[in-house]
């Protein structure tokens, strides 16, 4: 009999996909492996892979279609073989009849990890169809990964980046009373989602500080000037406040923690991971610098560079977005002097950067230039309380305002 | 449609265009008496009288050059070489005299002469008998270059050949003259000289080649077809003047281009072949054009090394699997 390829679960809290580009045509001959399918889950797009040999019968699925998982989305088999019967099976039973253990545990497939595209002197690898398509639809080159060799950006990265841009809005009429109709993707829908439960069940309060930077701008400017000696790339405000907040957590573990009603338990992780908001055209992900409390300046600031270089491309893989114990969101570089962010769960806290402002300060009763930064930290008052919440801020304020503690 | 051999398609061309114009005549060594090297002309000496159908003296420079002053002089002669490794001795005649005198003359002369016979690799004949001439004849303009794949355009571009007021090469292969194909019974069919034909439509990738190199090309387009990719596979048919629009259209559909030259590599026809491509698809190309051709050396003798030497199918549907970023 055919053999009924489905929706597979790719993630942890995947519940449908939407299947966003077929690579195999019907007819085709596949073996075991070959990668056959685009699905965009709630995290990420990745590849469905065939687990059987055999061609390619019919696609059941359209691109576009979201379908739960379990759902028949083509039927593998030899040459000419009757389809009917795979599709008899699963008429009218498209959600979670067949067999959801065996597909759980099929292992979630990652995209090959791409390499940079430019080379030394930042020159960007791309064939000259791919420079001209990205010029037409006006995507910036310097920030996709190419699949080509050495790294050159090709057509299917171009297309593989449009594909994954929202639809593009219509033009406005004035006087009409038109809209124009956005699918939801999974991404939004999993933003929805988490962050709803998280701002309807947690109930959030709000501490800010204004901390003095003087001290990590000179800082910054001493380490930066010297990895531009050597040609390495430099550390940013952003790997500052990581840093800082990652030192503080350690010796603040009730902010390290995680409220869960289910188990009845407040849990206080004994490791630091630290989740940081990267906005996409579409939608954010977070992706995880782990252990950061263990980590160098210079380390968490490779770590988060290559973290967002890969989310911005979507290839972060759900296993770097999942697990964060604390999170970080910056608005700082569109001038947001300061904001309050919704609490990731199940973080107990999160932490918005605002913009370094420079404002007059008085010291020593002289009014002179000084350069100030606000942190709004939003906690979870099941398992923060304002005067934990408060010592933990305090903190992170006391690090970045003599950030040579940092280093001890 | 008729079934013909190559050898009998490229008969029934002469002898219906000597029907036709009894200004046209066959002159070659072996044509007459001995009915043809290549049995190309049986037949003919006794259809057509020794006057139209001429035996030569081994002296290619000689009759090469008679040739073409009874084409200066209103006759259509069609010179056969033995093989073209032979007509080497006579370039002096078709480069200097053939291809330019109407040129410098400004048109009072031209030259309504076909150069005909087998061309490139022929089995274990060695380094001299072995060259593929149509890069050579290429680069000089006031030459037509015509080199076929299959009986059907055999017979419909001689035709079209002889009745051309310049001068054609026009490149035949020892390895197909026993190829059978279909054959057009159309009276009077000719096919356009400069117009290459598309013998199979695909989306994955481009695949050009020319005479026997055409058939590697249709074989690697088999192979790709069998992992589920759909080729392209253009045979130009005349290499000069290159049907550039018809290339240049495939490349722009499918991004990626390889092309297949049983010649040396170097100034190929597949060089010229993959810069103009650069040079007109350039914002279209997602690979850098590869080629197939014969390994850079002097044709050898030895059976496993020849097989090493010329393009082979599988060499072409590697390279297209390279372009086209799949392993």
């Amino acid at each position: 009999m055919a053999i009924a390829v489905e929706m597979p679960k790719m993630t942890d809290t995947m519940q449908e996909g939407v299947l966003v580009a077929w690579l195999v045509e019907e007819g085709s001959t596949i073996a075991a492996g070959d990668v056959i399918a685009q699905v965009e889950t709630d995290k990420a797009t990745m590849d469905v892979e065939a687990y059987d040999d055999g061609v390619l019968l019919k696609r059941v699925a359209e691109e576009g279609d979201a379908l739960p998982i379990g759902s028949l989305i083509a039927v593998l088999g030899k040459a000419g073989e009757d389809v009917s019967d795979v599709l008899k099976e699963y008429d009218g039973a498209p959600s979670v009849v067949a067999a959801p253990e065996e597909v759980a545990q099929a292992p979630a497939v990652a995209q090959e990890a791409p390499k940079a595209s430019t080379d030394d002197t930042g020159r960007v690898k791309a064939s000259p169809l791919a420079r001209r398509m990205a010029k037409d639809h006006g995507l910036n080159l310097g920030q996709l990964a190419g699949s080509g060799p050495e790294g050159r950006i090709i057509k299917r990265d171009i297309a593989s980046a449009l594909s994954a841009r929202p639809a593009p809005t219509s033009v406005r009429v004035p006087g009409t009373r038109e809209y124009t109709s956005v699918r939801i993707t999974q991404m939004r829908k999993a933003i929805a989602r988490r962050l709803a439960e998280s701002k309807f069940t947690s109930p959030h309060f709000y501490l800010t500080v204004d901390v003095a930077m003087e001290r990590c701008v000179e800082a910054r400017r001493a380490i930066n000037r010297r990895q531009e000696e050597r040609g390495a790339s430099g550390i940013s405000y952003n790997d500052f406040v990581t840093k800082a907040c990652a030192t503080a957590l350690a010796q603040h573990a009730a902010v390290n923690s995680s409220y869960d009603a289910e188990s009845g338990e407040i849990r206080q992780y004994g490791y630091v991971d630290i989740g940081i908001a990267v906005a996409l055209e579409e939608g954010l992900v977070t992706p995880v610098v782990r252990d950061a409390d263990q980590k160098s300046f210079l380390e968490i600031a490779a770590e988060t560079s290559a973290l967002a270089t890969k989310a911005r491309n979507r290839q972060l893989t759900p296993d770097e977005m999942a697990g964060s114990t604390f999170t970080t969101s910056n608005l700082g570089m569109f001038g947001i002097e300061s904001f309050t962010a919704i609490i990731n769960p199940p973080n107990a806290a999160i932490l918005a950067i605002g913009a370094i402002r420079d404002v007059p300060v008085v010291e020593n009763g002289q009014v002179v230039a000084g350069k100030r930064m606000h942190l709004t930290l939003s906690c979870d008052h099941r398992a923060v309380d304002g005067a934990t919440g408060a010592r933990f801020l305090s903190a992170v304020q006391g690090y970045l305002e003599e950030p040579l503690t940092l280093f001890v | 449609m008729a079934t013909l051999q190559l050898r009998e398609a490229i008969h029934e061309a002469m002898v219906e265009e000597m029907d036709r114009d009894a200004n046209v005549f066959l002159m070659g060594e072996e044509v007459a008496d001995y009915n043809g090297a290549y049995k190309v002309s049986e037949g003919m000496l006794e259809r057509f009288g020794e006057t139209r159908v001429i035996d030569t003296p081994i002296s290619e420079n000689g009759f090469a050059g008679l040739g073409l002053g009874a084409a200066m002089n209103g006759l259509r002669p069609i010179i056969e070489f033995m093989t073209w490794n032979f007509a080497f001795v006579a370039m002096d005649q078709i480069v200097n005299n053939a291809a330019k005198i109407r040129y410098m003359s400004g048109g009072q002369f031209s030259f309504p002469i076909v150069f005909r016979g087998p061309n490139g690799a022929a089995g274990q004949l060695a380094a001299t008998h072995n060259t593929s001439v149509e890069a050579l004849y290429s680069c000089f303009p006031g030459l037509k270059v015509i080199s076929i794949s299959n009986p059907d355009d055999a017979k419909g571009l001689l035709k079209s050949a002889i009745r051309d007021d310049d001068p054609v090469v026009f490149l035949e292969s020892e390895f197909m003259y026993g190829m059978r194909g279909e054959v057009s019974e159309a009276e009077d069919y000719t096919i356009p000289i400069g117009k290459a034909r598309i013998a199979r439509e695909g989306d994955a990738v481009t695949i050009i080649g020319h005479n026997k190199s055409y058939w590697r090309a249709m074989e690697a387009a088999a192979m790709l077809e069998a992992d589920g990719y759909h080729a392209e596979v253009i045979d130009p048919r005349t290499i000069r003047p290159f049907d550039w629009e018809t290339v240049i259209g495939s490349v722009k559909k499918t991004n990626r281009c390889v092309v297949v030259d049983e010649s040396n590599p170097f100034a190929s026809v597949a060089a010229e072949v993959t810069f103009q491509i650069q040079h007109r698809a350039f914002d279209y190309l997602d690979a850098p054009v590869s080629r197939i051709t014969a390994k850079d050396t002097p044709a050898p003798y030895a059976k496993n090394l020849m097989a090493y030497y010329l393009p082979s199918a599988e060499d072409v549907y590697r390279a297209c699997k390279d372009v086209m970023y799949v392993s």
